[in-house]
């Protein structure tokens, strides 16, 4: 397959790649720690994937493999249309199979299937700030950063467990990498937290609007915030796939019919597929 | 599958654009809009897509918002969009608006001035009354004017140096350093006023307003007062490199707002005024203006007033300016969430069970 001959190969041009990729070296020597590098504007809108997209753009070469998903699903109308956008401005082979990917783009989710060493899996990030919620203001999340002055979380965590009896967060749930830095996951559920700790795989982060990347490079410790009598739990749906019988994957709800009836279903479509098809 | 339905695919992403393209284009009965009707007649909304799209290109601009259906703020986008694939040469150098061709020049806060009041194109005193002839389509040309004066040449003084020359306002001294460049950039706080200007001279016009219209109500006011809008020609002067020398490379329209600032003094600066600062491409002179009150305003740090009003926090300001920014993060909501929910569901229903299980009798 070849790329679109207007434009360079995978959109960007090379001097803003280069940039990029020494955003990325930089944040892999640094794990966890946000590294702000010169965004471009992207013929997709902001919150639909820049920074993912200008990270892959720039990783990404002619014998790499991409597969995009968003929720988890390949056939979602943004990873249909990233993965479009990909397979037209670099003309790379793209894939649904996770084992078969290179590079893996992804919205909300890790997938199911364990990723092994040589794989990129490339995060889109709305809000790069694990603080932001408690203190709005960069200036100041950067001295805390800067003091690994992550008090106000653990107060945090703490009046949820005084208020509810445990942690009322459910995606996006801060974790501490290399014992160093206090970072977004993304808006992962936080079912998905346990499987970046020493994954084998590199984990790329961009956040286009907010003009941020970061990093975990493969085996590095990334654990999620707890306390040792409240240890960090994570959680799914308490059901079965109905497609494919899944009891240890993650699970949408859906809706049935206006009478409450509802379903569980993988939110991995591929990891659904590859559990039923060998029966077919 | 019901499921598949909500998963949309293909097929669907390609009928909705189809579906759009045909609403774009409205009835095929009525004759098309070209893009050179749109920049003749449509043309202050080319210029807010120039200033906020940040690309000086009428007829780009035109083609942008035919596309946008005449939502500017997605032809805002699709400018920058392009405008993020062009090669950058450098900088040009500063305009140099004290030898603008003016086509408008206006103070309020001196009758006369040397150079003269000219009132040049303006709504400003116009009645808002719904013009039936236009609708009709029977308008009659423009009586040609009374007197079309040449674009007035040559030097025209600014208000601003008048009063710094007396020694009442503070003079805004040049830092000489490199400006940064908010495209190339990661905006950085405490932010440069090179960098902040840049931040307001694209950003969104509405949002500008509002802010600059908090400060008149009272949240952080500076009493200003216009002491300047001219709006003109401007040549635009760059050095190329391989030449070595500078060269005129052309000619924008530009607005630019000076406001002048009550200022009560402080320990270290005695009372005098102050100025805010407001250039906008194009003829957008209700964005100059806001502008240049939320540029005053942002001054408060630097002068040593108390910060109190959203206008003057910097970062809240300059990091929500940015049109494009917004409308892609708050539209975003609508793309599919429901891994986050559903991990949301599950921590609801925990705390509920928890409530139901510690509470007595209350489960509905």
């Amino acid at each position: 397959m070849s790329h679109d001959p207007g434009y360079n190969f995978a959109y960007l041009d090379e001097g803003t790649k280069r940039m990029i990729r020494r955003t990325l070296l930089k944040a892999v020597a640094i794990p966890g720690h946000q590294v702000p590098f010169g965004a471009r504007e992207m013929p997709l809108p902001y919150g639909w994937g820049t920074g993912g997209i200008q990270v892959t753009a720039s990783i990404l070469g002619r014998d790499d493999t991409l597969k995009v998903i968003d929720q988890g699903a390949d056939d979602t109308t943004n990873a249909v249309s990233i993965r479009r956008f990909f397979a037209r401005v670099a003309g790379v082979r793209t894939t649904t199979r996770t084992a078969e990917a290179t590079v893996i783009q992804t919205r909300h989710r890790i997938p199911e299937a364990p990723l092994r060493e040589g794989q990129v899996i490339v995060y889109q990030v709305p809000m790069p700030e694990p603080l932001f919620r408690l203190e709005p203001r960069l200036a100041e999340t950067r001295r805390m950063h800067a003091l690994a002055d992550y008090g106000l979380m653990h107060v945090k965590l703490y009046e949820d467990i005084a208020r509810h009896g445990h942690v009322s967060t459910a995606y996006n749930y801060p974790v501490m990498v290399g014992g160093r830095y206090l970072m977004s996951p993304s808006p992962i559920p936080a079912f998905d937290n346990p499987k970046m700790d020493h994954m084998p795989a590199l984990q790329l982060f961009g956040a286009g609007r907010e003009k941020k990347i970061y990093a975990v490079p493969p085996y590095t410790s990334v654990r999620s915030l707890d306390f040792e009598d409240h240890p960090f739990r994570p959680h799914r749906a308490d059901g079965t796939c109905a497609f494919c019988g899944a009891r240890d994957s993650y699970l949408d709800e859906v809706v049935c019919d206006d009478q409450g009836s509802r379903m569980f279903i993988c939110s991995d479509t591929d990891y659904c597929e590859s559990r039923w098809e060998p029966e077919q | 599958m019901a499921y598949v339905a909500v998963k949309g695919g293909e097929a669907a992403i390609a009928n909705a654009h189809g579906w759009m393209a045909e609403r774009r284009r409205g009835d095929p009965e009525v004759p098309a809009l070209s893009t050179r009707q749109v920049e003749e007649q449509l043309g202050l909304a080319v210029d807010r897509v120039m200033a906020e799209g940040a690309c000086h290109d009428r007829g780009l601009a035109a083609l942008a918002i035919k596309q946008a259906q005449g939502d500017l703020i997605e032809a805002a986008f699709l400018l920058r969009a392009y405008r993020t694939t062009l090669p950058r040469f450098g900088h040009a150098a500063p305009l140099d608006t004290g030898a603008m061709r003016v086509q408008r020049r206006i103070s309020a806060v001196f009758k006369d001035l040397p150079g003269g009041q000219l009132l040049g194109p303006t709504l400003d005193y116009t009645h808002r009354l719904l013009d039936f002839a236009l609708a009709a389509e029977k308008e009659a040309p423009p009586e040609p004017a009374a007197e079309i004066p040449g674009d007035a040449a040559g030097r025209l003084p600014r208000v601003a140096d008048f009063l710094v020359r007396e020694g009442l306002m503070r003079r805004e001294a040049d830092s000489g350093q490199e400006p940064p460049d908010l495209t190339r950039d990661p905006p950085d706080f405490p932010a440069s006023r090179a960098a902040r200007l840049q931040n307001l001279a694209r950003g969104d016009e509405g949002f500008l307003l509002s802010l600059g219209y908090s400060t008149q109500r009272g949240y952080g006011n500076n009493h200003p007062f216009v002491g300047e809008i001219r709006q003109g020609k401007v040549a635009v002067r760059f050095t190329p490199p391989e030449l070595g020398f500078e060269i005129e490379i052309g000619a924008i329209t530009v607005t630019e707002c000076e406001m002048v600032n009550q200022f009560q003094g402080s320990k270290s600066e005695p009372a005098q005024f102050t100025s805010g600062y407001g250039l906008v491409l194009g003829r957008g002179e209700r964005k100059a203006m806001s502008m240049a009150l939320v540029d005053r305003a942002l001054k408060a740090g630097e002068l040593g007033e108390d910060r109190t009003a959203p206008a003057q926090d910097e970062e809240f300001v300059l990091m929500h300016s940015d049109n494009i920014e917004a409308t892609g993060f708050v539209e975003h909501l609508k793309l599919p969430h429901y891994v986050d929910f559903q991990s949301e569901l599950e921590v609801i229903r925990r705390m509920r069970s928890t409530a139901g299980t510690s509470a007595t009798g209350s489960e509905a």
